[in-house]
């Protein structure tokens, strides 16, 4: 074959794709034409959030009812926007307690650094994302408003059974707990 | 006396109907691009204003028209207020020469269906696009905004190249129908629809549609991740509304001229002749909501190279090549 017609050749080569280039784009968009929408038309229909998605935050209680926070100020501290206030107070059996405990909602951004920090899984996020309201100081949530009657994410998780507080039960008696050395013996 | 006032009647009978018909046609233009384009793109579309969202026009037009109409401080007021008016009646003056049937005979006498059946209606539709330049081009430079202008000066730019080739895709179309007029050339069409002899200047014509009636991809005069909304920024309210207007009545008279050019116009069997121009009209701005979903946009200097170097000697080729056939074949 001649060089001329061999360049020809790729010219013509080179046409042919570049047009369709031009055309397979159509192709792809009229399919698109038949595929189902993937709108989910928001108040009709809601989707179902995953179990660990971050929406409004709840106070949780352990397996017997009581409250798990015992207010250490760590979820506050861990807060990067401070939108959570409370006080500590002790209670007649020893234990500690958040007196008052305070949610600003409008200020906080959601980023669950608190529920990171509870050591004890009281303060946890909810999927729940649906609480707009129509003034900013209804966003403002106070303790009853923030407690829950149940477990969250973890409901057999009991704070006191494994932290070795004497409060529920002897020393010895909790989670993984080893019985206490009588240090009068002097055996190995 | 009274022959003149029925005549005059008539007239206005037939603008009232057209222009009803053809407004009506793009506001349901702008819903059924919506809905298309949001189906393209995986979306529902609008579907808030009544079933499948047909009131969605009124309500946009209501909103357009409660809109507050603003005039930008150091515009040029009287341009400024002018140059949608511009835009928008172009494209409506258009469909005074576009025929939508065979004559009827009311009472004896001849009643073309057609508003006017002007002998130079080919040249009319030329000169009108020309005319639309100036309301895209005064109307970025009235409103003293740097966006507006640069958007105009496009627009202007590539409006007037791509009238080039849009008038030379039609020389051919007149050389064989032997006539400007409209009606003219869709009798010339009973055989067969030009589009089978004129492939190529369909195709350059829809081509330089596409970049008169400046949509995606020739939309640089408003591309707005550069420009904001280009030529029409500075504009608001049922002002902008006769921009919107104008581009979408633009795309149904694109419709239409494509449809008596090459299609063979309110030809076709069975139906009745004013719904087989519709049928034809919807399909160019059909295809033009696809290429909107389709391409990109180009360059400028792409934009400016398609027109000159590739469109305009393609036309003048194609010229010279039925010219020769018509002589040859006699």
């Amino acid at each position: 074959m001649l060089p001329e017609m061999v360049k020809l050749r790729r010219k013509g080569e080179e046409l042919l794709e570049d047009g369709l280039g031009l055309l397979r784009p159509f192709a792809t968009t009229l399919g698109m034409l038949f595929t189902r929408p993937i709108t989910v038309q928001y108040p009709e229909e809601k989707r179902v959030l995953p179990a660990r998605s971050r929406g409004r935050i709840i106070l949780t209680r352990s397996p017997d009812g009581d409250e798990r926070c015992v207010a250490c100020f760590l979820c506050s501290a861990a807060c990067p926007v401070s939108c959570i206030s409370m006080e500590a107070a002790t209670r007649e059996d020893g234990r500690r307690y958040a007196s008052w405990f305070r949610i600003n909602f409008g200020r906080c951004i959601f980023c669950g650094l608190c529920e990171e920090a509870c050591p004890t899984l009281a303060i946890q996020l909810t999927p729940d994302y649906e609480f707009s309201k129509a003034t900013i100081m209804e966003l403002v949530y106070e303790k009853p408003a923030l407690l829950v009657d149940h477990g969250g994410k973890d409901p057999d998780y009991d704070f006191y059974r494994h932290a070795g507080v004497t409060e529920k039960g002897e020393k010895g008696s909790h989670v993984n707990e080893q019985e206490p050395v009588d240090v009068k013996r002097l055996l190995p | 006396m009274s022959l003149w006032l029925a005549g005059l009647a008539l007239l206005l009978v037939k603008i009232g109907l057209v222009l009803f018909v053809v407004l009506t046609g793009a506001a349901y233009l702008v819903l059924a691009e919506r809905k298309l384009l949001a189906r393209f793109q995986l979306r529902l579309g609008p579907n808030r204003a009544g079933p499948l969202g047909i009131w969605q026009p009124l309500a946009d037009a209501l909103k357009l028209l409660m809109k507050e109409d603003t005039v930008p401080a150091g515009a040029d007021r009287p341009l400024f207020l002018a140059a949608p008016a511009m835009s928008a009646a172009t494209a409506m003056l258009i469909f005074a020469v576009v025929p939508f049937g065979d004559s009827l005979t009311i009472a004896g006498r001849p009643v073309p269906l057609v508003v006017a059946d002007v002998s130079v209606g080919l040249l009319f539709v030329l000169a009108l696009s020309s005319i639309g330049v100036y309301g895209v081009v005064l109307g970025g430079w009235a409103s003293n905004s740097s966006f507006s202008l640069l958007g105009a000066i496009r627009g202007g730019a590539q409006m007037i190249s791509y009238e080039l080739p849009l008038a030379l895709s039609l020389a051919p179309v007149v050389m064989l129908a032997g006539s400007f007029s409209l009606v003219d050339i869709v009798s010339a069409q009973a055989g067969c629809p030009f589009i089978v002899k004129q492939p190529a200047a369909f195709l350059i014509f829809c081509v330089s549609a596409l970049a008169e009636s400046k949509r995606l991809p020739f939309d640089l005069p408003e591309a707005e991740n550069e420009l904001m909304a280009g030529y029409h920024t500075e504009y608001s309210g049922m002002r902008f509304g006769l921009y919107f207007v104008g581009e979408y009545v633009n795309m149904i008279a694109l419709g239409c001229l494509v449809a008596v050019f090459f299609l063979g116009g309110w030809r076709g069997p069975l139906l009745p002749p004013f719904v087989w121009l519709m049928l034809k009209a919807a399909l160019v701005p059909l295809v033009l909501i696809w290429v909107r979903a389709t391409l990109p946009r180009l360059r400028f200097d792409q934009l400016m190279h398609s027109s000159w170097k590739v469109l305009t000697p393609l036309a003048l080729a194609n010229i010279l090549v039925t010219g020769g056939l018509m002589a040859a074949l006699g």
